[in-house]
This record gives structure tokens, C-alpha cells and sequence, in this order.
């Protein structure tokens, strides 16, 4: 593999400003458009691109594949966990209104949460599918 | 003149309906399996279309409740949507991970070729 | 006590998606089993309490996340839903125990966490549907069980696994979409989802535009029919059975199909009833058609197969002809018989697919030819096999008897004899093909793939014999099975206009 410096320069400086953005989307996906999926999306995708730059291997220790894997269901046990704290106060299942004083915002909270959940997953399944088919054909 | 006006009243319809005939007819007449499930996701998309355009409201805002708004488009089909399109990818990246195996397996992706191997056997 | 106990309709859908979560966390394969196990065998409790709440009252209601329906998700539990649930979750529970074995033999190392996930996943996905009372939850937790049916069937050894799994994931989806066009237009003139408002709706909606009602309710027949393998929807079934692990064929040709037929069932009667007078419709002339079709077209090419797995997928064609055949004469009798059928078929067919999977395990094919003289090296799961057989073909003292007798009735009320011809002409092609593998397993030369074949190991021989007991015992006690579907019968004949 030909190492570019220009692209290997430019991949350092923009990836912890994709990683901030990612965030930016998430925190902002209750006012604007965004939220988890958009978040996951764009986190898995600076992994990605330090992948195309610095090979594989490199990306595999940013994100172990052992980590990817279990991002998958750990997002999906947030979100379920999340319903769960509702049930165990009482209320029904997915019941957010349990997590603070005041209803509404404690229901942003569980919201908050669930899209913490939906993050990573998404971005989990995004790499694990990426690491799958690059493994192939090797 | 009138059957101009019908079908541009209906131009949504009109589309969802083309996309719908067009993507089951991909499904069926064609043999490769990367575009049956293009055809699959077409098809899929008509019905998108078909939530989607009724719950438009021209000139309506998105429903957050602010005083300077009185017109809102319909919160529910878009998120109806929403949970169809996560559901349509999750089965198109399913249908094209067979499709990577089922080329492993028999090196092909033409249903015709793949049942004429399968009758060698 | 209380408070467990007004959440157990959470529960039941909570649990399988929690358990295929940890088993996806836990990645080896023992520990997965046996979290599975766990689950798989609390569920029936669960499903058994809601049966027992609604046997003895009104229906259950449940408010997902404290929303009043009909706006929020409410999940709504009444006898014929609690039926199904607990069909669903005891032969889930039933055959699980069989699975550690069959599985370790049958799918790599590697991906047995994996296939527990799929399994509480798909388990999650079909008490789902049958709990739901939001038609597009529904929706959701149809391709929820879809996806991961098709993963499951994917798993199977041969290369024709892949291949079926593809084509049953073209079918499926094209179901699926079709459904969830028939509930958008009838969330269009309504404006509502949940199925108990909709009812009502309707009503009102029908009078005004009865095209897109029932161009609606055409599209959920249509994509439900393709889910449930209705002729000449059937083509993907036994492909798909056929391929997949021993397993995931029982599991799902004991659950995934009944579900559906649950919620055509559901959408046909409770749904529509009120506004567009199901029975009256012409569809359920068709309906019967392609029943009487399937359950000739299913046996007869039954009859042709030398892979048995095959056969039987066949078979559940045909069988599951004699199910819509209640749901399309839309009587109390007929209706009854579809119902009670249901569960019938589901424990008749579990332990048929399982004595294969016995079978299989130990000497590695189910080829009828190969299988000659099993009988006398396997006798308690050939015994097993050949008690659900009769079952199928439907002799008295048996389960299967029960439901013929109430289909029976049905027809007799709105077709005369033809149709009561019909049934007993089909139940004698029936007779043929379970007839032909019966005398092959136990009057013929031991194949050589048979010499040295032993008797099942317990955990796999418990189960098959256990849903061979069913069999029986439901061929003469007849309250849990016929006396439950005929209250639910009633209840949806009770709720037509």
C-alpha cells in the first residue's frame, strides 16, 4: 500500500472533529434533525476512514472486532434496560416519566437514553458489517 | 383535459403505483439476486410513498407546538415510515449478506445457473 | 405479587429480547443454551397466567410506556390471543431441550450463541404478534421474527439453505409490504392503528369509502396469506423447511405459520367483522377454494417426496389448508376447527420434524430409502413419529381427529357434502404418504446407514415423546384445546355485524 501524506495528514486532523460531530448530532437530535442512527452512522464512519487510510489493522485497534460484536446487543440492552428502570418503579414498560421529577423532562431523559442505545448499536452494526466484508477474500 | 387534471391531482398515486408495478415485476422477471432486491427496495418504496404523501400538509411545519404555527403535518405516518425504512434496510443488507455466501457457495448470483448446478447433483 | 403480575404482558414480548440479547453478549455456547432454556421455559408460566386472567375475565389491556390507547401501543390479551401465546411458548419450550444436542452436531462451533439469539429473537418477534393490539406493531415484530427466520433457516448445512433462505426473504418481505400497505390505507380513511379502535371505525369509515377498506383488507389477505403459505403462496415453505436445521424446521413449522394464520384470523374478524361482515364476502369462498386446493395439491406432492423433512413440509401445506378451511367457512363449528387446529398441527408437526431430527443425529440423513428398519433400532421415536402420523391423517384418539370433527361440522352447515367429502378424501392421501414411511421405518431390511443406530440421547427423546403424549392426550381431552378455541370462536363470530 502507498502511503499518501496528504491523505494520511488530512485523516489525523478530521477525525476527532467527525467523532465531535457525531456527538453534536446526537446531544442535538431531540431539537434538530439527527439523533442515533445519523450519530452511529457518522461515528462508524470515522473508523471506516481511518481504515481506508492506515489499512485495517489500525482500525482494528481503534475498534476491536471483539468490541464491535458486542456494541450490537449492548445498545439494545440500554434501550431494553432503559424500559425495564420504568417497570421496576411501578409503572409500565418503556415508562420514562419515572426517570426524574418533572414528567416531561424526565421523559427527554429516557429519550436521551434510548438514543444512547440506538448510537451504539448502529454504529456497531455499521463495523461489524464493514469488518465482515473486508475479511472476506482474505 | 380532465384526465390531465385527475392525474395531476393523483401524481403521488400515480407514482406509487408505477413503483409498485415495477418493482414486483423486477422481482420476478429477473434472474440475478442483486436485482431482485433492488426490485424489493422499489417496491418497498411505493409504500413509503403511500404513507407519506397523505401526511404531507403544504405549508404545514414540523409539529413542535410554538404559537407562531398553526398548520402541522402528520407526526405519525413519518415515523411510521421511519421504523418501515430501518426494518427495509436491515432486510436488504440481510438479502445481500446471503447473496455474498450464496456466491461463496456456488459462484454465481443467477438463479437459473444456480438451479442448473443444483440439478447436477 | 400484583405488580409482577400486571406486567406480564410486557414480559412476555421483554424477556426473548432481553435473553437474545445477553445470549448475543455471552458468545459461547453452552451458556446461551442455557439462558435460553431459562427464558424459553418461563414464558409458558407467563402465557399461562394471562390465558388463565382471561379465561376467567374481560380482556387484558396493557399501555406500552403509559401512552392511553388509542394512541400509544397497547397490547390487548383475550382468549384467542392467550391461546395463541400459549401455543407459541410451550412448543418453543418443549423442543428447546432437543436443541443443544441437534445443534452441535448440525451448525459450526462459532455461531451457537448466535443461533440462540435467533431463536429468542424470532421467539420475541411471534409473541409479539400475537400480543400486539397495534396493527403496525404488528407489522414490526412480523419482520422482526421474519429476520430472524431467515437467519436461522441460512444456518442449515447444505448450500440450498442459503438459496431457500433468499428466496423465502424475497417472499416474505414482498408479505410483510403487502400488509403494511392494506393497514395504511385502512389508517387512512380511519386514522387510527390499534386494532381494538379500528373495529369500530371502520364502521363508520366503510360506509363512506368502501373501496380502500376493502382493497385494504384484500392486501393484508394477500401478505398475510404469503406469510402462512396459503396455495399457491406455498412455494417458499418447503424449500425452507426442507434445508433448515433440524430445530428451526419444528420450530417453525409449529409456530411461524400459526401466527400468521393468527393474525388473519385477527384482521378478518376482529378487525374487519364489524363493518364489512366478513362471512358474506366473496373472499371467503376463495378462501375455502384454495384451502381444498392446498390441502389436495400439499398431500398429493407429499406423497412424491423421498426427502421425509421435505414430505412433511408438504404435509404442513396441506394441514395448513384444513386451518384457513375453518377461517373461510366462517362458522362457529368451522371456525372452531381452524383454531383448534392450530395447535393441533403445531404439536403434531413439532414431533414429527423432531423424530427427524433424532434421526438425523444419529445417522445423518433423512432420506426415506436410508431410513429403512429404523424402527427397530429407534423404537421410542419411531413409535413417536408414527403416533403423530396418525394424527395427521386424522384417526380417532387422536388430536387430530378432534379438529377434523369440528371441520366437519363446519362444512357441513355451508357446503353440504362435497366439502366433508373433500376432508376425508385429503385425510386419505394422507394415509398414503404417512402410511408409506411408517411401513418403510418398521417392516423393511435394515439400510446399511441404520446398523448401529441406537435409541435417541434422553434430552432429545423427551421432548418428541412428550409432544407424542400431547397428541394422545388432546385426542381425548378435548377442554384445553376445543373448549378454549370455541370460546374464542364464539367471541369472534360474537363481534361480526
Amino acid at each position: 500500500m502507498r502511503f499518501d501524506v496528504v491523505i494520511r495528514v488530512g485523516t489525523k486532523l478530521i477525525l476527532p472533529f467527525i467523532l465531535l460531530f457525531a456527538l453534536y448530532v446526537q446531544l442535538h437530535g431531540d431539537y434538530g434533525p439527527g439523533g442515533g442512527f445519523q450519530a452511529g452512522v457518522i461515528a462508524a464512519g470515522m473508523v471506516i476512514l481511518v481504515a481506508l487510510t492506515f489499512g485495517i489493522d489500525q482500525a482494528k485497534q481503534v475498534a476491536p472486532q471483539a468490541l464491535v460484536q458486542r456494541m450490537v446487543p449492548l445498545g439494545v440492552l440500554i434501550f431494553a434496560g432503559t424500559g425495564l428502570v420504568g417497570m421496576l418503579y411501578g409503572q409500565n414498560f418503556l415508562d420514562y416519566s419515572v426517570l426524574g421529577p418533572v414528567a416531561p423532562s424526565a421523559r427527554e431523559r429516557g429519550i436521551l437514553l434510548v438514543e444512547a442505545g440506538v448510537l451504539v448499536t448502529v454504529s456497531g452494526t455499521m463495523l461489524s458489517m464493514f469488518y465482515a466484508f473486508v475479511e472476506r477474500g482474505r | 383535459m380532465q384526465a390531465i387534471q385527475v392525474f395531476a391531482e393523483h401524481y403521488n398515486y400515480v407514482v406509487t403505483i408505477f413503483l409498485m408495478m415495477a418493482g414486483l415485476y423486477i422481482v420476478i422477471a429477473r434472474g440475478n439476486m442483486i436485482k431482485k432486491l433492488i426490485g424489493l427496495s422499489i417496491f418497498q418504496t411505493s409504500v413509503y410513498l403511500l404513507y407519506i404523501t397523505p401526511a404531507k400538509i403544504i405549508g404545514g411545519t414540523a409539529p413542535i407546538l410554538d404559537p407562531a404555527f398553526k398548520v402541522y403535518s402528520n407526526p405519525l405516518p413519518h415515523v411510521l415510515i421511519l421504523t418501515a425504512i430501518v426494518v427495509g434496510v436491515a432486510t436488504l443488507a440481510l438479502g445481500l449478506a446471503l447473496v455474498v455466501r450464496i456466491k461463496e457457495a456456488y459462484g454465481t448470483v443467477d438463479e437459473d445457473e444456480i438451479f442448473a448446478k443444483d440439478g447436477e447433483q | 405479587m400484583t405488580a409482577i403480575s400486571a406486567q406480564l404482558p410486557a414480559l412476555q414480548v421483554v424477556l426473548p429480547l432481553l435473553g437474545a440479547v445477553l445470549a448475543a453478549l455471552m458468545r459461547r455456547g453452552t451458556p446461551a443454551f442455557a439462558l435460553t432454556l431459562a427464558i424459553s421455559w418461563t414464558l409458558p408460566f407467563i402465557s399461562g397466567a394471562l390465558l388463565y386472567q382471561t379465561l376467567t375475565g374481560d380482556p387484558i389491556s396493557y399501555r406500552l410506556g403509559g401512552w392511553e390507547p388509542p394512541f400509544g401501543i397497547e397490547y390487548r390479551v383475550d382468549v384467542l390471543n392467550a391461546f395463541v401465546l400459549m401455543l407459541v411458548s410451550s412448543v418453543g419450550a418443549v423442543i428447546l431441550p432437543f436443541a443443544h444436542r441437534s445443534v452441535a452436531s448440525e451448525i459450526d462451533e462459532d455461531k451457537h450463541a448466535w443461533f440462540y439469539c435467533m431463536y429468542l429473537l424470532c421467539l420475541a418477534g411471534l409473541l409479539g404478534i400475537a400480543i400486539t393490539g397495534d396493527a403496525f406493531n404488528a407489522f414490526v415484530f412480523l419482520e422482526i421474527s421474519s429476520l430472524a427466520t431467515y437467519v436461522l433457516i441460512a444456518l442449515g448445512r447444505d448450500r440450498r439453505a442459503l438459496l431457500s433462505a433468499f428466496q423465502y426473504l424475497i417472499v416474505g418481505t414482498i408479505g410483510a409490504t403487502l400488509y403494511v400497505l392494506g393497514v395504511g390505507l385502512i389508517y387512512l380513511v380511519t386514522g387510527t392503528l390499534n386494532m381494538h379502535d379500528l373495529s369500530t371505525r371502520l364502521v363508520e369509515a366503510y360506509a363512506v369509502y368502501p373501496q380502500p377498506v376493502l382493497a385494504g383488507l384484500a392486501f393484508i389477505v394477500v401478505g398475510v396469506g404469503l406469510k402462512l403459505a396459503l396455495f399457491p403462496m406455498h412455494v417458499w415453505l418447503p424449500n425452507a423447511y426442507a434445508y433448515a436445521p433440524s430445530v428451526v424446521s419444528a420450530f417453525l413449522a409449529a409456530t411461524a405459520t400459526k401466527v400468521a394464520v393468527y393474525l388473519l384470523i385477527r384482521f378478518s374478524f376482529g378487525v374487519f367483522g364489524k363493518a364489512v361482515a366478513f362471512p358474506t364476502l366473496t373472499v371467503t369462498d376463495l378462501i375455502v377454494g384454495l384451502s381444498i386446493a392446498a390441502m389436495f395439491v400439499g398431500a398429493a406432492a407429499a406423497v412424491y417426496q423421498t426427502d421425509l423433512k421435505r414430505m412433511l413440509a408438504y404435509s404442513s401445506v396441506s394441514q395448513i389448508g384444513y386451518i384457513t378451511l375453518g377461517v373461510g367457512l366462517a362458522n362457529q363449528a368451522g371456525l372452531t376447527g381452524g383454531i383448534v387446529h392450530l395447535a393441533n398441527h403445531a404439536i403434531m408437526k413439532a414431533a414429527l420434524f423432531l423424530a427427524l431430527g433424532a434421526a438425523v443425529y444419529r445417522i445423518g440423513t433423512c432420506k426415506l430409502n436410508d431410513l429403512s428398519g429404523i424402527g427397530r433400532r429407534m423404537p421410542l421415536t419411531m413409535t413417536a413419529f408414527a403416533i403423530a402420523g396418525f394424527g395427521l391423517i386424522g384417526t380417532p384418539g387422536t388430536a387430530g381427529f378432534i379438529s377434523k370433527w369440528y371441520l366437519a361440522l363446519g362444512s357441513l352447515e355451508v357446503g353440504g357434502w362435497p366439502l366433508l367429502l373433500a376432508i376425508v378424501a385429503s385425510s386419505m392421501i394422507a394415509v398414503v404418504y404417512v402410511g408409506r414411511v411408517v411401513e418403510v421405518m418398521w417392516f423393511r431390511e435394515e439400510s446399511p446407514h441404520v446398523k448401529g443406530a441406537s435409541e435417541a440421547p434422553l434430552a432429545m427423546l423427551l421432548p418428541i415423546l412428550v409432544l407424542a403424549a400431547a397428541t394422545v392426550y388432546f385426542g381425548f381431552d378435548t377442554r384445553a384445546t376445543a373448549g378454549i378455541a370455541t370460546r374464542a370462536a364464539e367471541m369472534l363470530i360474537g363481534g361480526l355485524r
